[in-house]
Formats: structure tokens, sequence, C-alpha cells
């Protein structure tokens, strides 16, 4: 029993069935901390991938170190120090939002790569054409450079979206109760882990290619070009 | 009267490559300057360090009295984002590849800097560039984007966005190289227009011989970053006194065969 469900164990298929709403419950908190360090990834990702291209020398290379070191660093390890180091200074966040944080952190490296490469790609005639009409840094950044690299950074800001997805249930580690977390304490108490965690490979699947396929729609639907953002 | 480009020994090196060494040109208010000159020579060079695209490294230039440099300027251009900004109000360009903004309609292509920069409100900006599209012919193409636009229509849009900022000083780098011969001559038709306007300084980059002879009031011969040789251009087609610009002009007249012929007219 949790949650208020009691599982029922005589077949297999009436396990799934009655484990059903808890791991949906579970679902939601994937789902969540996905959602959350995904927006991290986003915003965060742009920020460093700005910072990086900064003129003064001290800020571009302390976040090109940065960047450097949490890509080549195994997520799991960020997890640990987020959730029990950043308690001795003082900085106690819940579970859930350590977790999140980390996601969002671990991707924001990955991301902010994504966003150089778009920004990158923007043509030089591009920014001259900017300069030559005296926009500023940040005018130049949102009407003009910004919306021509959507187009190009969506297929792969996709990507991590869905592998950001399939890397939740390492929050499971720091207590959080996402699908894998539930699912295995489901098998602790049934001592049948079989179903249990069956069940989370199965509901992962469908939700992946959901969102691969979102994203693919998406990429059709922008134009090549870019859009505006005002 | 001041000139309102007066470049005194400006120097600019790229790396090892000294491309303008102690350079010295004025360019009186309201003049039509071409320059022409054999590739390398840094005619781009004079109009992208007069647009704030590249810095030099020492020697003086002035617009309209205000000089590039700060005296306590710091990076490369040695001057502040905002001192540079007042410097850009003066001055638009022109490129050879157009550089429009494809993820804009023409219209907002034209509507942009106005708006973001000058702070126009967007009703009154998109009237002044409908206004300025109908100049440059285009008037219809307005909710176009410029990939469905001709490259001298695209060529248009772009003088009509440099318009709308109302520079003193328009530098165009080879306007019509990027474009189909069939297409050259629209382009240079809203660009003589241009030279009616009393008021504005032109500096024209360009290989149309022809057309540098009509327009400009004066022609700037550039080898290896100097100027060789300048005068009006009637005197300077007709009777280029340098060898140098000779065997210039004979080498790209050999191209332009009815601009030979032109020239050997007013011989
Ligand atoms: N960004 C740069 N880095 C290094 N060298 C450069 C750069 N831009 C220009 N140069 C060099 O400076 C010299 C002058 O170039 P510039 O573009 O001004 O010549 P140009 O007269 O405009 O020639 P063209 O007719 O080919 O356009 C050339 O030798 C060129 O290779
Ligand atoms: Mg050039």
């Amino acid at each position: 029993m949790m949650y208020g469900y009691a599982w029922d164990t005589s077949t297999p298929l009436t396990f799934a069935l009655s484990i059903l709403p808890i791991l949906g419950i579970g679902l939601m908190v994937t789902l969540k901390a996905a959602a959350v360090g995904y927006a991290i990834a986003l915003v965060f990702g742009l920020v460093l991938a700005l910072l990086r291209r900064s003129r003064i020398k001290a800020i571009s290379w302390t976040v090109a170190c940065f960047t450097e070191f949490v890509r080549d660093t195994p997520l799991l390890v960020q997890l640990f120090f987020l959730y029990y180091v950043l308690p001795e200074f003082g900085i106690i966040l819940p579970a859930f939002m350590t977790g999140a944080l980390a996601l969002g952190l671990q991707y924001s490296a990955y991301t902010s790569e994504v966003y150089r490469g778009g920004i990158n790609a923007v043509p030089r005639g591009q920014w001259e054409a900017a300069t030559a009409l005296n926009l500023s840094r940040l005018q130049t950044y949102r009407d003009i450079v910004v919306p021509q690299m959507i187009p190009r950074i969506v297929p792969a800001l996709g990507n991590y979206l869905v592998s950001m997805l399939k890397e939740t249930p390492v929050l499971s580690v720091v207590t959080v109760l996402d699908m894998l977390g539930l699912a295995n304490m489901i098998g602790e108490r049934t001592f049948d882990y079989l179903v249990p965690l069956s069940m989370v490979g199965l509901i992962f699947l469908p939700m992946t290619l959901i969102c691969s396929a979102l994203i693919f729609a998406i990429e059709r639907a922008l134009p090549k070009s870019g859009i505006p953002l005002r | 009267m001041n000139p309102i480009i007066r470049f005194e020994n400006v120097t600019k090196r790229f790396g090892a490559l000294t491309v303008l060494d102690n350079f010295n040109f004025e360019v009186q208010r309201g003049e039509k300057v071409t320059l022409i000159g054999p590739s390398g020579s840094g005619k781009s060079t004079v109009l992208r360090i007069l647009m704030t695209l590249e810095p030099f490294q020492d020697g003086h230039l002035e617009l309209d009295g205000t000089s590039y440099h700060e005296p306590n300027g710091r990076g490369p251009f040695k001057a502040s984002e905002k001192h540079l900004h007042k410097i850009r109000c003066s001055v638009g360009m022109v490129f050879q590849s157009f550089n429009l903004f494809p993820h804009m309609t023409v219209l907002r292509n034209v509507v942009e800097a106005p708006v973001a920069v000058l702070k126009m409100k967007r009703d009154e900006a998109e009237s002044r560039a409908i206004e300025l599209l109908r100049m440059v012919g285009l008037s219809d193409k307005k909710d176009q984007f410029p990939s469905q636009l001709s490259g001298g229509q695209q060529q248009r849009v772009a003088i009509a966005r440099a318009l709308a900022m109302r520079p003193r000083v328009l530098l165009f780098d080879e306007p019509t190289s990027a474009l189909d011969p069939q297409l050259v001559g629209e382009v240079l038709g809203v660009i003589r227009d241009l030279a009616h306007e009393h008021d504005l300084t032109m500096l024209l980059v360009t290989h149309e011989m022809r057309f540098a002879r009509e327009v400009s009031d004066r022609v700037c011969f550039f080898d290896k970053g100097r100027i060789v040789e300048q005068g009006d251009p009637e005197r300077f087609f007709s009777n280029p006194q340098q060898p140098r610009t000779r065997e210039f002009l004979s080498s790209i007249l050999g191209d332009q065969e009815p601009v030979r012929e032109s020239l050997r007219c007013a011989l």
C-alpha cells in the first residue's frame, strides 16, 4: 500500500495495473523535474553562451572552465555534490530542487555549446549590418542573432530534452520519489522488482517517442530563416 | 568649410600586414567620392574603418569634427561603446552581399533600426519606410521576405534600410558586384538618384567605371593602401597621369567595352 493505493500481486498483470496509479504519481515528479531542469538548461545555457563571448577575458575564461568541468564530470557526482556539500554552506534545498538543479546545470553546459554553435553560425554580414544600423549589442542578440539561430538549434536542444528525460531517474539516489524511486520501494516491499521496473521502462518509451515526435514537428513548422522575437 | 571626413596619418594593420600606412584622405560635406583600385588595395578597409567595423592602430580620424579615438579610450577601438554609437549615428553602409535580415519582412528590415535605435514610433517608422521603399521602387514588396526577392531588389531594400537611419555619410562597398549583370542597372539607378541629394556625402567603391564617372565629384585610385591619383572624373578618366592608373584603367576597361567606347568619345 502506498499513497492510498493497494497492490494486487495475484498475477503479474493485476500487479502491474494496481501499481499504475502509484507510478503515475512518480511520473508527475519525473515530468516536473525534467521541466524545471530543462527550463534552467535553456535559460542558463544561453547566459553561459553569452558570457563566454564576453570581451572581458576573466569572464569568458571562467565560464569556459565551468562548462568544460560540468560537461566532463558525471551527473551523479554533481548531484551528490549539491546534495551533500551545499548544506555545509548553509544552503539547504529540498531533494527535488537539488535534483532539478543538478540536471539543469549539467544540461546548461550542453545547451550552452548548442547556443554557441548557433550564434557562430549566424553569418558575419548579419552582425555587420546590425552594427551599421547602430543596434546595440543587446538589440543585435535579441532581434537579429537569437531569432536566426532558433531554427538551427531546435533539433539539438530537443535531443537534450529527450536525454534529460531519460536521466531523471538518477534523482532517486538522493531520495526523490520519482517513478524509479517508487518502483524501487514497491520492489522492496513486494520482493518483486521485475514488474515495477518493467513498468517504468514501458512508461518511458512512449514518453520519449512522443517528445521526439513533438520536436520533429516543431522543427518542421519553424521558418528556416528564423522567427522574430518581437 | 571643414571636411566631413578626415583621415590623418591613419595606419591600419591586420597582424603583420599593414593595409593603410599613414593614410591621408579628406571628403567634403555632400561630396560624392568613388574609390577604385585593384583587389586588396584597401578600399573596403577604408569604408569599414569609417563604419567602425574595423579599428585602426595609429593616426587620427574625424567624422564631422568628432574623433574616432577617445583621449582615454580603451579596447581595440580606443573608444567606449557609447562613443562609437554616437559616431555611427551619422554613417550608414550598403554591403556587397546586401546582408538583409532574412527572418524579417522587407518592411520590418527597414523599420527595425529606426524603432530600436532612434526610438521612433512604429507607425511613424512604417510610413517613412513605405516612403523609402517607394523611392527605391519596391513599395509593393513590403510584406515579402528577402529570400523572395531578386538580388537587385534586395540591394535596393538594403539602401532603403540604410537611408531610414538618416545618415549624413553613406558608404557603398561594391553594391553591384554580387548581382547578375541584368540587375546592376536598377541598383545603380537608385544610387544615381541618391547622388542628387545635396547634403548626403557618399563614398562608393565600385568597378563600374562609367557609373563612377557619371555620379561622382571625385575619383580616387587606390593602390597598396595609398591614393595614387585622384581628381574630377572627366580629367581622371580621360587623362590619367600616373602609369599605375593607366595600367589599371586599361586592364579594367578591357572588360568593359562600352565604357572604353564612351571614354574614347570623351577624348
Ligand atoms: N579581417 C582581415 N584579416 C586579415 N587581413 C585582412 C582582413 N580584411 C582585409 N584584409 C587584408 O587587407 C587588405 C585590404 O583588404 P580590402 O578588403 O580593404 O581590399 P579591397 O581594396 O576592398 O579589395 P577588393 O576589391 O578585393 O574588395 C587585403 O590584403 C586583405 O587580404
Ligand atoms: Mg573590398
